[in-house]
C-alpha cells in the first residue's frame, strides 16, 4: 500500500464514510439488547422463511452472541471508517467495501443463528468472503495461493463440521441450538459422541487456526491491513472459538473435550508465541500473537469452572480490542513510512503522536499492565489456571509462557517502532507522517477502550456475566476487578513481566537463533500443504486417466464391476436369506415360454448375422409378452408386443445401412467379460430369489384395488394408477419419451444439414 | 414359476452384459434391449406372479373379486417399456450417426473426445 | 415398396387402426387399453402407411407434423393435471363430471383424467412417428 500514501487526507468524500453507517446502526441495534441480556433473559427472534416447509430463520440472542455481535459491529464500524481512508483511490474500492460488508453480515449471521444448518451456511459465507478478501490483491501469486489455502483448509474443516451438525441433529432430533443445548447429556452420553466431537473440532480448529492447521493464518496477512485487523484477528478467526463456546454446554464437560482442547490450545499458544519472535514483519508478528490468543482461548474453554470461562470471555474481548487496534496501527505505519519491517522502524513517536498513544494503550493492555483491562484478563487466567481441576501446573505454565512472550511481542510492535532510539529507515521519498483522522480514530477508541474497561470493569461485567451464563448454564461470571490483593495470580503477573522484559532484551539474538533453527528444521507445515495439494492433483490426474480412458468398454467394465461389488458385497455383509431352490414343477406352456426366451437369447449372442440377431431379439420380446399374458397383465403384454414390433421395424431400417457384424472372437478370448457377465447374472438371480423368499408388502396394491373404483371411477386398476394415482410420474415419463424422440430427430436432421453444406 | 423366472432373468442379464461388453456397438445395442427386457421382468416378478386374473374390477363390484394380479408392478413396467423404447431408439440413432461420421462400429476406435494417448 | 396391394390395403388398415386406437384409448379406464397402448396402435398404423406409401404421403395424411402432435400432447396432459387447480385440489387430482347421472347409472363420465390420457396418447403417437419418419427419410 506504500504507493497510495499520497492519497492521505486529500480525497475523502461521502463514499469513504458511507460503509461505516451500516455497522454503526447495527451496533446501536445490538446495544439495545444489553438491558435485556444483562437481566439474564435471552431473545429468540424468528423470521418465517418457507413456512409451508417448516423452514424458519431463527436467531438466538444471549450473552455470547451479543458479545460477538457488539465486537463485530463495533470494530466493524471503526475498520470501515479506517478502510474508507486506507483504500481511498483504489480502483476496486467499491468491490472491497462490498466484500467487507458482506463478510460482516455473514459473521453476524454466524453468531446469531439458532439453527445449526443456518449457522453452517453463514460459516461458509464467511469462508468465501474471507477468500475474496485475502485474494483481493489478485494480481500477485502469493495472495492467490494464500486465499486458496485458507479456502480449502477452512472449507474442508467446515464440511467435517457439517457432518458433525447432521449427527447432532439426528441424535438430538432438532437442529435448533436452543433446543439441543437445553437437553443436557443428550450428546455426551450418546455412542456417537466421539465422532460428533471430532468432526466439530475439525471445523473449529481449522477456522480458528489451531495447531497443526495454524499456517493459513499468517499467510492470510496477504490481505489488505483492514482485513487483517477485522477478519483475521478480531472476528472471523474467533468463529471457531465461538463454536466451541456455543457448544460447550452440549459437548463439554467430558475428559476427551478437556484434554483435546487443553493440549491443542496449549501447543498452539506456546508454539505461536515463540514463532512470533522469529518474525520481522509487523503484521506477521501480530498474526502469530493472534494464533497465541486463539490457542489460549481454546485452552480455557476446555474447563467448566466459572473462573476459567470468565477468563476466556474477558480475554476474548480484550484481545479483540487491542489486536484490532495494533493491526490498524501497523497499517498506519505502513502508510506513513512505506515499510513494516520491525528492524527498520525507530523513533516514530514524534511524527505520529496520536498513533503512538493509541499503540501504547493497546500494547499495555496486551502486555497486561495494570490498570488496563488486559491485566484483569491475565489475573483471571492465572487464577483459572492455578485452580484448574486438572493439570493446573501445565495450564499455568502454558499461560505463563504465552503471556511472557506476549509482553515481549507487545514491546516489539508498539514500543520500539515509536520510542526505539534512532531514525526510521523509510522508503525513499516518504517522510513519516500522521494519518488522517478517520484512520487514527479507530485505534484511539480501541486503545482507550482497554483502559476504560480496566478502570471500570463494572461496565463490562453484565455482558461478561451473561456470556459466562450462556457457556456454563447456571454458572456465574467471576467478579471482575483490578485489585484482588496480593495472591498467587499477582505473583505470576510479576514473573510474567520480568520474563517478558528478559525475552525482549534478547529478542534480536533469539530471532537469529530461531532463524538458524528454522533453517535446519525438516518439518514445514506450509510446504507440507503444497505437497498435499500436489498429491491430490497427481491422484486426480491418475484416477481420471484410469477411469475415464475414453473407451466405452472400459467404462462399462468399471460400471459392471462396481455393480457386482455392490451386490456381492451386500450379500456378503448381510448374509443371504435362506433360499431353498426346489426344481420347479411347471406346466408345458410355461416350459415352452422359457425355452423360447432361452433360444432367442442364445441366437442373439451366438449369431454373426444381423437378421438372425433381430429375429432372436423378436423371439425374446414375444416370449416376455407371453409371460405377461400368462400372469394377468394384458395391458403390459399389449404394450410389449407393440413396442417389440416397432423395435424390429426401426432396427431393420437402420441395420440394413450398417456393415456386417464382425466376429468378436471366441468366448475363450473374452474370459473376463464372460465371467463378469455370468457373475452379474448369478447375482441378479440371487437377489430375485431372496426377494421372493421374503414377505411381500401389498399395502399399496391393496389401497389401489380398494380405491380404484370408489374414488377414481376406473375398473382397470393399472390404467387408474397410471393416469390418476401416479399421474405426475406418468407426466414425467411421457416428457422423457418426447425428449428422446426429439433428440433422435435432431440428430438425424442435423446429419442432412451437414451433408448439404 | 418365480424360481424358474429368477434363473431365466439371470441368464438374460448375463447375455445382455456379455453383449454390451463387445467391441461392436451394434452388439451393445442388442445387449441393451435384452437388459431392458430383463429389468422389466425383475420388476414384474418381484410383485409375485398370479396366473390368470388381471387386475380389473367387474361391473357392479367396488373392488376386484377374488385374488388378482398385483397392479402396481404392472403400471411400473408399462411405462418402463415405453421409456425403454425411447431410450433404445435414441441409442440406435446415435449409433447410426456415429457410424456415418466415424465410419466404424468398433467402440474402441471411437475416440474423438478422448484420443488415445501417444504412448499407447 | 411399391406393392399396389399393400398400398391399397394400408389405407384401409390405417383407418381401422386409428379408429381401434381411439377405441382402446377411451375404454382404457375400465378395460385393458389406455393412452400408451392407444398411442402405440395409432403409431403402428401410420408406420405401416409410411412404409407402403412413403413418408411424404403419410405426413400429408397427418396434416400436422408429428413433433407438433407430441408437443401438443404434453401440453394437453399438463392441462389435464392443472384442471384440479380450478377446484382448489392438489395438481393431478382427477376431476369428474357425470352427465345424466342417476341412482344406478353414472351416466356419461367426463374427466380430467381422460384429458390426461388423451395427452399421453398424443405424446406417444407423435414421438414414435417423429422418430420413424425421420429415420425413413434420413437413413
Amino acid at each position: 500500500m506504500a504507493g497510495s500514501s499520497e492519497h492521505h487526507g486529500t480525497d475523502w468524500s461521502v463514499g469513504a464514510f458511507l460503509p461505516a453507517v451500516l455497522p454503526a446502526l447495527l451496533f446501536v441495534w445490538a446495544a439495545g439488547y444489553l438491558p435485556l441480556i444483562a437481566s439474564g433473559e435471552v431473545a429468540r427472534p424468528v423470521l418465517d422463511w418457507v413456512p409451508s416447509l417448516g423452514i424458519a430463520l431463527s436467531f438466538l440472542i444471549d450473552g455470547l452472541s451479543l458479545t460477538f455481535t457488539l465486537l463485530i459491529t463495533g470494530i466493524g464500524t471503526l475498520v470501515m471508517l479506517y478502510a474508507g481512508q486506507y483504500m481511498s483511490g483504489h480502483k476496486h474500492y467499491v468491490r472491497f467495501m462490498s466484500y467487507l460488508t458482506a463478510f460482516m453480515l455473514s459473521m453476524l449471521g454466524l453468531v446469531l443463528a439458532d439453527n445449526l444448518i443456518a449457522l453452517f451456511v453463514f460459516w461458509e459465507l464467511t469462508t468465501i468472503t474471507s477468500y475474496l478478501l485475502i485474494g483481493f490483491d489478485h494480481a500477485t501469486a502469493k495472495s492467490r495461493r494464500s486465499a486458496l489455502q485458507a479456502l480449502l483448509l477452512t472449507g474442508t474443516g467446515a464440511l467435517a463440521m457439517l457432518a458433525g451438525f447432521i449427527l447432532i441433529g439426528t441424535v438430538a432430533g432438532t437442529f435448533e441450538l436452543s433446543e439441543i443445548l437445553s437437553q443436557p447429556g443428550v450428546l455426551t452420553e450418546h455412542p456417537w459422541y466421539l465422532a460428533i466431537l471430532l468432526l466439530i473440532l475439525a471445523g473449529a480448529f481449522t477456522k480458528s487456526a489451531q495447531f497443526p492447521f495454524h499456517f493459513w493464518l499468517p499467510n492470510a496477512m496477504a490481505a489488505p491491513t483492514p482485513v487483517s485487523a477485522y477478519l483475521h484477528s478480531a472476528t472471523m478467526v474467533k468463529g471457531g472459538v465461538y463454536l466451541l463456546a456455543r457448544l460447550h454446554p452440549g459437548l463439554g464437560g467430558t475428559d476427551v473435550w478437556l484434554w483435546t482442547l487443553t493440549i491443542f490450545g496449549a501447543i498452539t499458544a506456546v508454539f505461536a508465541s515463540i514463532l512470533a519472535l522469529r518474525q520481522t514483519d509487523l503484521k506477521q508478528v501480530l498474526a502469530y500473537t493472534t494464533l497465541m490468543a486463539l490457542g489460549t482461548l481454546t485452552l480455557f474453554l476446555a474447563f467448566d469452572d466459572s473462573v476459567a470461562i470468565t477468563a476466556a470471555v474477558t480475554f476474548l474481548i480484550i484481545h479483540s480490542l487491542y489486536k484490532a487496534c495494533l493491526f490498524l496501527v501497523a497499517g498506519i505505519i505502513d502508510h506513513g513510512t512505506g515499510t513494516r519491517e520491525v528492524s527498520r522502524l525507530r523513533g516514530l513517536a514524534r511524527a505520529m503522536p496520536i498513533t503512538t498513544a493509541a499503540a501504547a494503550l493497546a500494547a499495555l493492555s496486551m502486555a497486561g499492565f495494570p490498570p488496563f483491562f488486559g491485566f484483569i484478563g491475565k489475573e483471571l487466567m492465572y487464577k483459572g489456571g492455578t485452580e484448574a481441576m486438572h493439570a493446573p501446573i501445565f495450564v499455568t505454565a502454558a499461560a505463563l509462557a504465552a503471556n511472557a512472550l506476549m509482553v515481549a511481542a507487545a514491546a516489539i510492535v508498539a514500543f520500539r517502532p515509536f520510542w526505539g532510539r534512532g531514525e526510521a529507515e523509510t522508503e525513499p521519498g516518504v517522510t513519516p507522517h500522521e494519518a488522517a483522522w478517520p484512520m487514527w480514530i479507530g485505534p484511539a477508541i480501541l486503545g482507550l477502550g482497554g483502559l476504560v474497561l480496566g478502570l471500570a470493569p463494572i461496565l463490562a461485567a453484565p455482558l461478561v456475566n451473561a456470556t459466562v451464563a450462556a457457556i456454563l448454564p447456571g454458572g456465574e461470571g467471576y467478579e471482575l476487578k483490578l485489585w484482588h490483593g496480593v495472591n498467587l495470580a499477582l505473583m505470576l503477573s510479576l514473573a510474567t513481566f520480568a520474563l517478558g522484559f528478559l525475552i525482549y532484551a534478547f529478542s534480536d539474538r533469539l530471532r537469529a537463533g530461531l532463524a538458524a533453527l528454522e533453517a535446519r528444521n525438516p518439518i514445514h507445515f506450509d510446504n507440507g500443504w503444497d505437497h498435499v495439494i500436489d498429491g491430490v492433483k497427481a491422484f486426480a490426474g491418475w484416477q481420471t486417466r484410469v477411469i475415464q480412458s475414453g473407451a466405452l468398454r472400459v467404462y462399462l467394465r468399471i460400471t459392471f464391476v462396481t455393480l457386482f461389488l455392490a451386490i456381492g458385497g451386500t450379500i456378503f455383509a448381510f448374509g443371504a436369506f435362506d433360499v431353498s431352490v426346489v426344481f420347479p414343477n411347471l406346466l408345458v406352456k410355461q416350459w415352452a415360454v422359457i425355452l423360447l426366451i432361452v433360444a432367442g437369447t442364445a441366437l442373439v449372442v451366438l449369431t454373426r448375422s444381423r437378421i438372425t440377431a433381430i429375429a432372436g431379439l423378436g423371439v425374446v420380446g414375444i416370449g416376455v409378452a407371453l409371460i405377461f399374458i400368462i400372469y394377468g397383465a394384458p395391458d403390459v403384454a399389449i404394450t410389449q408386443l407393440l413396442v417389440e414390433t416397432l423395435v424390429v421395424v426401426l432396427v431393420a431400417v437402420v441395420l440394413l445401412r450398417l456393415p456386417y457384424l464382425y466376429p468378436e472372437g471366441k468366448v475363450i478370448h473374452r474370459k473376463f467379460d464372460a465371467l463378469l457377465a455370468l457373475a452379474l447374472g448369478a447375482g441378479t438371480t440371487m437377489i430375485l430369489l431372496m426377494v421372493n423368499a421374503g414377505p411381500l408388502d401389498r399395502r399399496l396394491t391393496t389401497f389401489f384395488e380398494q380405491a380404484s373404483w370408489p374414488e377414481a371411477y376406473g375398473r382397470n386398476i393399472v390404467n387408474v394408477i397410471l393416469v390418476d394415482f401416479r399421474a405426475l410420474d406418468t407426466f414425467g415419463e411421457i416428457a422423457v419419451v418426447l425428449v428422446a424422440a426429439l433428440s433422435a430427430f435432431v440428430l438425424l436432421k442435423g446429419m442432412k444439414r451437414e451433408k448439404a453444406e | 414359476m418365480e424360481t424358474a423366472l429368477a434363473f431365466l432373468i439371470g441368464l438374460l442379464v448375463a447375455a445382455a452384459i456379455y453383449l454390451m461388453l463387445a467391441r461392436s456397438i451394434l452388439r451393445f445395442l442388442f445387449g441393451l434391449l435384452l437388459l431392458s427386457n430383463a429389468a422389466n421382468l425383475v420388476i414384474f416378478a418381484s410383485g409375485r406372479l398370479t396366473a390368470g386374473a388381471p387386475p380389473l374390477i367387474p361391473e357392479g363390484a367396488d373392488a376386484p373379486v377374488g385374488f388378482v394380479a398385483n397392479a402396481l408392478p404392472q403400471a411400473l413396467v408399462l411405462t418402463a417399456i415405453v421409456i425403454g423404447f425411447g431410450l433404445f431408439a435414441f441409442a440406435l440413432v446415435l449409433v447410426f450417426r456415429a457410424y456415418s461420421e466415424l465410419g466404424t462400429l468398433e467402440s474402441d476406435d471411437m475416440r474423438i473426445a478422448e484420443p488415445r494417448e501417444p504412448a499407447e | 415398396m411399391n406393392s399396389l396391394i399393400l398400398m391399397a390395403g394400408s389405407r384401409i388398415l390405417v383407418a381401422l387402426l386409428v379408429v381401434f386406437s381411439i377405441f382402446m384409448l377411451l375404454r382404457g379406464h375400465n378395460e385393458p387399453g389406455g393412452g400408451f397402448i392407444g398411442g402405440l396402435i395409432g403409431a403402428v398404423g401410420f408406420v405401416i402407411y409410411a412404409i407402403s406409401c412413403g413418408t411424404a404421403s403419410a405426413r400429408e395424411a397427418l396434416r400436422l407434423t408429428p413433433e407438433t402432435i407430441a408437443a401438443v400432447g404434453l401440453g394437453v396432459a399438463l392441462f389435464g393435471g392443472l384442471m384440479a387447480a380450478f377446484t382448489g385440489d392438489a395438481f393431478f387430482t382427477g376431476q369428474w363430471l357425470f352427465i345424466g347421472e342417476t341412482e344406478d347409472d353414472k351416466g356419461l363420465p367426463l374427466s380430467s383424467v381422460l384429458v390426461f390420457d388423451v395427452g399421453v396418447y398424443l405424446v406417444v403417437f407423435g414421438s414414435i412417428l417423429s422418430l420413424v419418419f425421420a429415420m425413413e427419410e434420413e437413413i
